[in-house]
């Protein structure tokens, strides 16, 4: 043996002889190790930057130039949507409702529609631009957007002028019906009651507890002897 | 590969369908159901098998192996009536089918938002633009040269367990829990890949974005990117399932399910959230009062127990093991308590396997029944503190119609015969 493959084999015996930690290194950790820059990827050009960042924020940051019409969006609606959400948005089987829903939001069963619920007009534009329609993703002109997102705010009373035309210009002077509602994660002040010193282990309840649902009798469990066809 | 089955593998095939019939019969034994019964010696112990007799299948038969054929039956499932196709759509993880903490690859559960993109990983781009010094495009290989961490972590749906918040829905833990998974991730931490094109000092928020047909976007605060968020090309050792978002995706270490954005294709810095349709009309939390919260990122502690459970019912009495597991989003599981009589008495489970931060953590109760009834649940407290609440409890700060971050207690009514149901008590 060699005498550097000797202090190899050492080096290896002594590792596995003393007791190895678990190594457990933070993502900061090596991170920080590695703040000098590496010098990978390369630098976007702009139209590649402009292909893919087409996302649009409700202060209207990113809306692209373009106008349409809510009858201009009518008739897209009709021909490319309309098979999904339905003629008046009402929505076919189980796609989503996008029209209608108002004031049903404390109601047993809420609609959430963009009218009743969605807090913003942006996030209509931005969703319908890099998603819809489903299958056809990417495929609408930027104006057939706008128009799309301006029948859709007529099909919810939140623009009342069929021969309104939606742009970049006055995009973000639409107000969204149920903006105020929403409010950020609050539970740890809402439910701080869930943070108990001592849960209770004996005694904790009567001894009458009762069964009072059961999933059986909703039965709407697949069969799940049959399940899928896996070969 | 032959896949003759012998007379042998019928015989045991029919054999065991019998004794399964046996087990949700009335007649439980305390015993094991077939070993020599009644004085008479164990034919599968006296006569050669023919697994025993004649060669099996050599190397290379399965050159990327999978379950044994009698496993056939731990798959994912879906529940068909819940989305309007399957493209957009989840299926469920069984977890009655599974021990230890980790989930294997190809059960982790599938949610998709415009199905699963299939990506050459040769063809697919990482851009960081907006509030940068130098936008930059990393290729998958550029990736891969970057230091990397292994991590592993609970992913779960905000909307787990969502189908239950009116009172017991769906008769299987894998219905009512199964849209989590726990895997070990090896990626690179995205601070490296932030400090690699400099962020602006305003840059307090970021937007992941997907290459899939949803174009899935996420914003996400600049506090959690810079902390312990990876972006990971492997799972349990091995690339990214497809259905994962092969060949890269966000990991959002104890964070609703829908922030770890798949084929990762973007990631725009900016200075306010993008407000996007997963983060409004989708993923708020609607309460009683009609006011919704949002942003609510962070999945609270919750456990489940996975056997017994409707579809793994009891089959003996005397000796039984009872197992689930338990998890938090925001630190690791200090204890998680059993009751087998709905929540009047508790014992602490006995937690087995490694406890690490944001992870599944394995607990059991090893237990005799006598076929008494019993309503069993399991009750998390994790390392803050916080302690799994009770369906009413929860019920009572955020009504019915919240749809995501259900994590009340779960109960299995055990019946005398075995048969174990998902039940609602009071």
């Amino acid at each position: 043996m060699s005498r550097l493959a000797k202090l190899l084999f050492a080096g290896v015996l002594g590792g596995s002889l003393a007791a190895t930690p678990i190594v457990e290194v933070s993502a900061q950790q090596v991170a920080a190790k590695s703040s000098a820059k590496l010098g990978l990827g390369r630098l976007a050009l702009p139209e590649e930057v402009s292909a893919w960042d087409t996302d649009v924020r409700p202060d209207g940051k990113g809306l692209p130039v373009g106008k349409g019409t809510v009858k201009q969006g009518d008739v897209i609606f009709q021909e490319k949507c309309a098979s999904c959400h339905g003629e008046f948005g009402q929505g076919v089987g189980r796609y989503p409702v996008i029209a209608g829903g108002i004031g049903t939001l404390k109601a047993d069963r809420p609609d959430k529609t963009v009218g009743s619920f969605w807090p913003d007009a942006s996030t209509f534009f931005d969703y319908v631009k890099r998603a819809m329609p489903f299958g056809n993703a990417q495929s609408l002109t930027n104006d057939e957007v706008y128009a799309l997102t301006a029948y859709v705010l007529s099909m919810n009373d939140i623009v009342k002028d069929e021969n309104f035309e939606l742009n970049e210009k006055n995009f973000t002077s639409i107000k969204m019906p149920n903006a105020a509602a929403f409010y950020p994660d609050d539970r740890e002040t809402a439910e701080k009651h869930f943070w108990k010193k001592d849960p209770c282990m004996k005694d904790c309840r009567a001894a009458t507890t009762k069964v009072i649902g059961r999933a059986v009798s909703v039965d709407v469990t697949p069969d799940s002897k049959a399940g899928p066809k896996v070969d | 590969m032959s896949d003759k089955p012998s007379a042998a593998i019928l015989n045991r095939r029919r054999f065991l369908g019998a004794a399964g019939l046996a087990g949700t019969g009335a007649a439980l034994s305390a015993v094991s159901a077939f070993a020599g019964e009644g004085g008479k010696p164990d034919p599968l112990i006296t006569e050669v098998q023919d697994w025993n007799r004649y060669l099996g299948d050599g190397v290379q038969s399965r050159p990327y192996g999978s379950p044994s054929k009698f496993e056939k039956d731990v798959v994912r499932r879906d529940v068909a009536w819940l989305t309007a196709s399957p493209e957009s759509s989840v299926n469920f993880t069984p977890l009655h089918r599974l021990d230890g903490i980790i989930t294997p690859s190809g059960l982790c559960f599938e949610r998709h938002h415009g199905g699963v993109a299939e990506i050459n990983p040769a063809d697919h781009r990482l851009m960081i633009n907006g509030l940068v010094e130098k936008p930059l495009v990393f290729t998958m290989e550029d990736i891969k040269r970057m230091p990397r961490v292994n991590k592993i972590f609970f992913l779960e749906c905000a909307a787990n367990s969502g189908m239950e918040w009116r009172g017991a829905q769906l008769n299987g833990c894998q219905f009512t829990h199964g849209m989590v998974h726990n895997v070990m991730y090896t990626g690179v931490p995205l601070k490296v890949l932030l400090d690699e094109a400099g962020l602006k000092p305003n840059a307090k928020w970021l937007m992941l974005e997907g290459a899939d047909a949803a174009g899935m976007n996420r914003s996400l605060p600049i506090e959690k990117a810079l902390n312990d968020v990876l972006i990971a090309f492997a799972m349990n050792g091995e690339a990214l399932r497809p259905e994962q978002g092969y060949p890269l995706r966000a990991v959002i270490p104890g964070w609703e399910g829908n922030l770890w954005v798949k084929w990762l294709r973007r990631i725009e810095a900016g200075d306010q959230p993008w407000q996007t349709r997963e983060e409004t009309s989708k993923y708020t939390d609607l309460m009683a009062d009609g006011r919704s919260r949002k942003l609510t990122f962070a999945m609270d502690a919750k456990s489940v127990v996975t056997n017994p459970s409707p579809q793994a019912p009891l089959k003996y009495k005397g000796r039984n093991v009872l197992t689930g597991i338990a998890w938090s989003g925001r630190g690791t599981i200090k204890r998680v308590d059993v009751t087998l009589d709905g929540g009047r008495n508790w014992q602490s489970a006995r937690i087995d396997g490694p406890v690490l931060d944001k992870s599944l953590t394995r607990f059991y109760v090893d237990f005799d029944w006598n076929g008494q009834e019993m309503m069993i649940q399991s009750r998390a407290i994790d390392s803050t503190g916080y302690v799994q609440p009770a369906k009413d409890e929860l019920r009572k700060v955020r009504g019915v119609n919240s749809i995501y971050h259900n994590n009340g207690i779960q109960t299995w009514l055990v019946r005398a015969g075995g048969e174990t149901e998902n039940v609602e008590i009071g």
